[in-house]
């Protein structure tokens, strides 16, 4: 708060933060790209999770709706851009027809998803929601035949990449000594696509909408004799969910080039979850370092664990996925213990958590 | 009152009219057949003893309860299977006898949220942020502050609504109401764990809530309050009406006292304070 105002008393500093930030984020991928293109990769990866994680963030964070199965929205979204753009139907519609579609439908699927469940909340709310996940994955596996629309488990295969203004995102381009990868093109793609939904977000979030999310989430009951049309906003919160994810997704589709259900089974839904509870539930910067960290922590033991054991030891005696899953409960356990409102919490959300001191 | 002024109370139109309401739960009957109507600019009291379904009938008429029989006119026009969203937008807000602010907010932004049913910014515009959205939510802010003002608590807007002194709650709950412009004001025992002090003060806030145009129905405890304040009374026991009118006709009303008493047949009296025990 003290940085913040001392932030708008000193205008230049804030500009010259942001032409920092802006410009880390411009050569980031060429940095890493010299360390490992696999790197670049995994930073694509990463914004799709923010991505979700800020979606999630809208129907658990601001309307305080647990929701466990919301990697059907993403998986919703990517087939809608699957179908759309491969020769699974022999069509190949732009992006920029599709990616507005898939939200459209994800939307669609989240209001389906919100209706019978208005009355649920907490526990009751999670296994819906997680059946709800596991529903929309089985039927994806499963939607094969006598109608072949997913392809079953077999998943849809050479997805169109995007293409914007003749540049194909699918190929290297050069712009003089700079060759531009495939991933390099997607991360600035994904990048902007991450500003414009931080900041929706952002601006949702302080607006009558916003408020009357919190109002649903502190005392639904009051927030309904104060004149809030629960049943609209929490549909509300689910839809724009819904939507973010569904855009997430086809950028999924387009960058992976193949789907398949199995990339949207439930742990998927808990991973987004967690970035969201560890990151600090309700607010948008920590929702974002969450996602960030659940994202490249496990990526940087996949490539250091091995090497460093063989150094030590001479051979791989942990497995670095055994090791992750270790590691996650630990964490999972200190920040129970230390942070139980998440790394950044929202002042709200740490407000609901803390000890009353007078009790 | 003189008889004459009080017949052309009775004639003037009604902005609440309750008809026949009865309310069950299971086998029992929290509300049986209660009639009555608030006029407009009145402050309506409703006493009765512990569980004689007074919050029943509030829950009722904000539309948390449905009734089983019998029907709510307010302005007018019928209240059928209004959702409590909906009857607030008409024009009724209220209070909780056990306060339900949004605690972990402030207390302005507590008063904000109740300035949701007047306002219109979509998502749309939350998003864009247009100028129409931008003059909103600034009219948003200061009638918030205003009505903090009014209620006595502008000093205390920043903090937290669960840190608030009981009494300021309280308030807050008052102001939040009023942000949603009712017509009718229902306010579930708003001096319940005030002391003296703060009872006088709150009196004071009542009364010109009620000279700013405002209908107030009220349930209250403290009978000194009710009948220095009210202009009519309504008495329920065992979900029934035992008696209604004027303070004065209440007090002396062999049924009230008997209900807060007990005839001297039964075993012993009830919880509750005989009206006639102003000075307690």
């Amino acid at each position: 708060m003290n940085a913040l105002i001392s932030l708008k008393q000193r205008p230049h500093a804030k500009w010259i933060g942001i032409v920092l930030i802006a410009g880390s984020l411009l050569a980031l991928p060429f940095v890493l790209a010299s360390v490992g293109t696999a790197w670049v990769r995994i930073t694509n990866l990463a914004i799709l999770y923010i991505l979700l994680s800020l979606g999630l963030n809208i129907v658990v964070g601001f309307a305080g709706l647990l929701d466990l199965g919301y990697i059907a929205f993403y998986a919703v979204g990517a087939y809608v851009y699957a179908l759309l753009a491969s020769p699974h139907f022999g069509l190949h519609w732009p992006w920029w027809a599709i990616l507005p579609i898939g939200a459209a439908v994800a939307c669609l699927f989240g209001v389906l998803l919100g209706t019978p469940t208005l009355k649920l909340r907490g526990d009751y709310l999670a296994i819906v929601t997680l059946g709800f996940g596991e529903i929309i994955r089985i039927f994806l596996n499963n939607l094969s035949d006598p109608f072949n629309l997913t392809n079953g488990p077999n998943g849809i295969t050479t997805i169109d990449p995007v293409r914007f203004f003749g540049i194909d995102f699918g190929t290297v381009s050069r712009v003089g000594a700079l060759a531009f990868s495939s991933t390099i093109k997607y991360y600035y793609f994904l990048l902007a696509v991450l500003i414009v939904v931080i900041a929706v977000n952002l601006r949702l979030q302080d607006s009558r909408i916003g408020r009357a999310w919190e109002a649903i989430r502190e005392d639904e009951l009051a927030a309904r004799a104060m004149g809030i049309n629960t049943r609209n906003m929490k549909l509300l919160a689910f839809a724009m969910g819904a939507s973010f994810g569904g855009v997430a997704g086809g950028m999924f589709s387009a960058i992976q080039a193949f789907i398949s259900p199995e990339s949207f089974i439930l742990t998927e839904s808990v991973m987004v979850l967690s970035m969201v509870v560890l990151g600090g539930m309700g607010n948008i910067w920590g929702v974002v370092l969450g996602a960030v960290l659940l994202s490249f922590v496990p990526e940087v033991l996949r490539y250091t664990v091995t090497p460093l054991q063989m150094k030590l030891f001479g051979r791989a005696i942990v497995d670095p996925e055994v090791l992750r899953m270790l590691l996650f409960g630990l964490a999972m356990v200190v920040m129970m213990i230390f942070r139980p409102a998440g790394l950044l919490p929202s002042a709200v959300r740490k407000r609901e958590l803390a000890v009353p001191k007078n009790a | 009152m003189p008889e004459a002024a009080a017949v052309a109370v009775a004639a003037a139109p009604r902005l609440l009219e309750v008809e026949a309401i009865t309310k069950r739960f299971g086998g029992l009957t929290a509300l049986s057949e209660v009639s009555f109507s608030i006029g407009e600019g009145d402050i309506y009291g409703l006493i009765g003893p512990n569980g004689a379904g007074k919050t029943t009938l509030f829950n009722v008429l904000t539309g948390i309860y449905r009734q089983d029989e019998g029907g709510i006119r307010f302005r007018g026009s019928a209240l059928r299977n209004a959702t409590p969203d909906r009857i607030a937008k008409l024009g009724i807000a209220r209070t909780f006898q056990n306060i339900r602010l949004f605690a972990n907010l402030s207390a302005l932004e507590n008063v904000m949220i109740g300035r949701h049913v007047r306002t219109r910014a979509t998502v749309i515009g939350a998003v864009l942020r247009d100028a129409a959205t931008r003059a909103e939510e600034r009219a948003i802010e200061q009638r918030a502050r205003e009505l903090l003002e009014y209620v006595g608590i502008a000093s205390r807007a920043n903090i937290l609504a669960k840190h608030l002194a009981y009494g300021d709650q309280r308030r807050l709950e008052i102001a939040r109401a009023l942000a949603t412009d009712p017509k009718l004001l229902a306010l579930d025992e708003p001096a319940a764990g005030m002391n003296a002090t703060e009872k006088v003060e709150l009196r004071g806030l009542l009364e010109r809530i009620r000279s700013d145009g405002t209908t107030i129905l009220l349930i209250e405890h403290d009978v000194k309050l009710v009948m220095g304040l009210c202009d009519r009374v309504l008495v329920l026991d065992y979900g029934r009406r035992i008696a209604e009118g004027l303070p004065r006709a209440i007090q002396k009303d062999p049924a009230v006292i008997a209900a807060y008493l007990g005839t001297p047949r039964d075993a012993g009296p009830r919880a509750g304070t005989l009206p006639g025990e102003s000075g307690k």
